[in-house]
């Protein structure tokens, strides 16, 4: 019911597009609205987001309803004549005090918020984040399992100058990696970011939030996915050539598939290093 | 010697040299406000064919035409340019035309000083804008000039940091000027709180400038040690602090968001009241609430970096800091409606640009009031979402009343009235087209695209193309702009004095175009009263 609810006035929205020409079908994939996300954080931040976009709406619709009141009332043609009144101090009084106390009626909410966002204590488990130009790395740090998450190779392909590939017969063109973050739905997961040479940005929209990856910096965040399921994002801080080339892809898993990669990931690891070693020992001679 | 001292008389009312020394040493504001001007136009369409590149790269998904190296240096340089060769310049262009005609003044105070911070900057930009040519390609980091990325620029790094130098230097020559002229060069009986409001609100800017474009400059002179010099600022393997660069930048930043934005408010509050035959509503609490947001602007600069990851504390003294500047803000828009409320309006362009900024400039307002609320901006910080708030307070806000500002003294600084078909026509052309440009990048920013990308995911494709396609036409209709312009400064109809009927100010008792020192005598105290409005 609530999200029906909310969801109503970009119905309206994409009914009126539809009158100007966009096809309504097409509306319906276009995304016009911040996700609701699927961690609590998420959901609080899109009902503040709602919540202030209503404000912002209201005093618009008032705005500027006077103001085209006042084009068509008050025109010359029509013979409107010019009042000379250009000073009332309760007026003014009052359209400063009015804002604030509706400001106050944000902040509060606002607050709650950042304050839930800024409590990454009690978590279940930590993952470390390092960006690099251009790609991710990942530590489980009580696991012992890492590993680097670049951009999936058909997007690659397609995204080169004139590749001749269309982005649109590649699967998630440039939303695709060829290691996906994996984790558990229902723990809270702290995150700390950090980066290797510039400043990157960790960015998943579904978790509710983004955290700057700086170098000397470790910042801490947290997210607790509600459902599983693939969530996409991208860097988001300005990182040089292929900013734009370094997505994430996060997979949320049931605690039992998540026990089962982890168990995969370890073994697999042994096995690497137990192969790697004579290698090494090889490649020093 | 005798020679000289008999010509001197005239030399003051028509002897100065002709050709391009007499642009190269006047000292005259007019023709220092009309270099201005045109070289802000210039770079105004420089920038603009950059802003082209970046929306012909993103009409659709895939790179077709540039590699993302250049399309990052697209991005970097529009946004200089437009910052501080279009906009800035801009504002000086009409502070140097109307200062000393608003404040019945010969001319401004510091002449030589005058023509040399114009002088500059065409060095300025010739420095800046060859870097696209040079090995390693114009500076791409974001025109924040974040490091450590920004010390990865190549052969063009010192260049942008010196070009970055000179733009100050010309900018604090500027506001030096303007606070000497105002301070000291206004007429008998033009009190402070008898000064029209654009005169208020640049001198609050040129106080602004002062204070804020020093800490740019120490700013950047700290990445050029750190790049050529060893020092290790914002190096943190050196000891050094990245982040301590963004509070740096954005201590500047901050105060420059309104530098660029306070003369508009000033344009606006002259133009609005002439229109509507009906004095502005509440002058003093627009000086009020201008000195407010200058003042205000100073401690809200963190909330252009919340997810550098602050203590708690420290994010929400930025959020309550920024959110409070609605309030001033406010008191200037319903200050605007009040003045149309029961008032009898005319629609020249003039007053159609000054209508479009109150409404297209309160919708960005709308948008940075949503920005400063700290846990939403963890979402919306860095997407489309910032790019379509920004380019609304600047675009449909600042180049807005600029325009609006052009259309309205245009008869005044030519003699010849513009062609007000064309002029409409340009009007209506922009406002439609800039809406399709900017508006649907807060859905593409709300649905998570970042900024600052050369290619995107399939999703957005369809905004995208609309947003570039509203681009496309917004850029072509501002060749009819400098069509008006061409028109009127070569004819038209002869302009009166007052040239429109609702207008007040001592700008409009000297002819048009006024003489070449525009009050040698300073104007009679009636004349002042009468003024007032
Ligand atoms: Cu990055």
């Amino acid at each position: 019911m609530m999200f029906s609810k909310h969801k109503n006035p970009w119905r309206l929205l994409a009914t009126a597009s539809a009158l100007l020409g966009v096809p309504a079908a097409a509306m319906a994939d276009w995304g016009l609205n911040l996700t609701r996300g699927v961690t609590p954080y998420s959901e609080t931040v899109y009902d503040l987001h709602m919540l202030i976009l209503g404000v912002c709406v209201v005093i618009g619709v008032v705005v500027f309803g006077l103001i085209f009141y006042s084009i068509f009332a008050f025109r010359k043609s029509n013979g409107a004549k010019p009042a000379q009144w250009h000073e009332s101090t309760k007026v003014e009084v009052l359209w400063t005090l009015v804002p604030f106390l509706i400001l106050i009626g944000m902040a509060v909410p606002a607050t709650h918020a950042l304050i839930m966002m800024e409590n990454t204590g009690g978590s279940d488990m930590t993952i470390k984040v390092t960006g690099y130009q251009w790609k991710w790395h990942y530590q489980y740090v009580d696991e012992g399992i890492n590993y680097f998450s670049t951009l999936a190779n058909d997007s690659n392909v397609a995204r080169q100058l004139d590749s001749g590939v269309d982005p649109k017969s590649v699967p998630n063109y440039l939303l695709e990696v060829d290691n996906h973050l994996v984790v558990p739905v229902g723990k809270k997961i702290r995150f700390l970011t950090t980066a290797g040479d510039v400043i990157h940005a960790w960015w998943v929209p579904a978790l509710g939030w983004k955290r700057d990856a700086i170098p000397g910096y470790i910042n801490e965040s947290w997210a607790q996915i509600k459902e599983p399921g693939t969530y996409r994002g991208q860097c988001a801080e300005l990182c040089g050539k292929d900013h734009g080339f370094m997505p994430i892809v996060v997979d949320a898993l049931s605690e039992q598939d998540y026990a089962a990669w982890v168990a995969k990931m370890k073994s697999a690891t042994q096995h690497a290093e137990a192969s790697t070693a004579p290698v090494a020992a090889v490649a020093e001679k | 010697m005798s020679q000289a001292a008999a010509h001197h008389e005239h030399e003051h009312h028509d002897h100065h040299p002709s050709g391009i020394t007499r642009w190269l040493t006047t000292t005259n504001h007019k023709d220092i406000g009309s270099m201005y001007l045109i070289f802000s136009l210039i770079m105004f369409f420089i920038g603009g064919a950059m802003a082209m590149v970046i929306r012909a790269e993103l009409f659709q998904p895939g790179l077709q035409f540039v590699d993302p190296q250049f399309f990052n240096s697209m991005t970097t340089m529009h946004a200089l340019v437009m910052i501080f060769g279009a906009v800035m310049p801009a504002w000086t262009g009409f502070a140097n035309w109307m200062i000393p005609m608003m404040i019945g003044a010969p001319d401004m105070a510091l002449p030589r000083l005058n023509n040399w911070s114009f002088w500059i900057l065409p060095f300025a930009f010739t420095l800046l804008l060859s870097t696209v040519f040079m090995p390693g390609g114009g500076p791409a980091g974001g025109w924040t000039m974040y490091p450590p990325l920004v010390l990865q620029t190549g052969a063009a790094f010192p260049f942008l940091i010196f070009a970055v130098h000179f733009m100050g230097a010309s900018s604090i020559a500027g506001a030096i000027n303007i606070i000497a002229t105002v301070f000291n060069m206004r007429a008998p009986g033009m009190t402070l709180m008898k000064l029209p409001l654009f005169v208020w609100t640049w001198i609050i800017t040129a106080f602004l400038l002062i204070a804020s474009i020093p800490v740019l400059a120490g700013a950047v002179t700290m990445l050029l040690t750190d790049k050529f010099f060893g020092t290790a600022f914002f190096s943190a393997a050196g000891g050094g602090d990245p982040v301590m660069f963004q509070h740096i930048f954005w201590f500047f930043g901050h105060p420059e968001v309104y530098i660029l934005i306070l003369p508009a408010f000033g344009i606006v509050s002259a133009i609005i009241p002439t229109f509507a035959r009906k004095p502005l509503f509440g002058y003093s609490s627009m000086v009020y609430a201008s000195a407010a947001i200058a003042f205000l602007s100073f401690i809200v600069w963190a909330h252009h970096m919340f997810t550098v990851g602050m203590p708690l504390a420290g994010e929400l003294f930025f959020m309550y800091t920024t959110v409070l500047i609605a309030v001033p803000t406010g008191v200037k828009v319903f200050n605007w409606v009040a003045t149309m409320w029961q008032s009898s309006m005319t629609f020249e362009t003039p007053m159609l640009f000054a209508i479009a900024f109150v409404i297209l400039f309160t919708i960005g307002g709308f948008s940075g009031l949503m920005l400063g609320v700290t846990p939403v901006d963890f979402q919306y910080h860095d997407t489309y979402f910032v790019v379509a708030h920004f380019h609304y307070v600047l675009v449909t806000g600042a180049v807005y009343a600029l325009m609006a500002g052009t259309y309205f003294w245009l008869p005044k600084w030519t003699g010849h009235m513009y062609d007000e078909g064309l002029g409409k026509l340009h009007f209506w052309m922009s406002t439609i087209s800039v809406n399709v440009l900017f508006f649907p990048q807060h859905f593409l920013g709300l649905a998570g695209m970042p900024r600052r990308i050369p290619d995107y995911s399939v999703q957005f494709a369809d905004f995208n193309m609309i947003s570039s396609l509203g681009g496309f036409v917004f850029g072509l209709s501002q060749l009819l702009f400098v069509v008006v312009i061409v028109k009127c400064v070569k004819g038209g109809a002869k302009a009166t004095d007052q040239v429109w009927d609702g207008a007040h100010g001592l700008e409009w008792t000297l002819p048009s175009p006024p003489p070449y020192h525009s009050f040698n005598t300073p104007p009679a105290p009636e004349t002042i009263e009468g003024g007032m409005r």
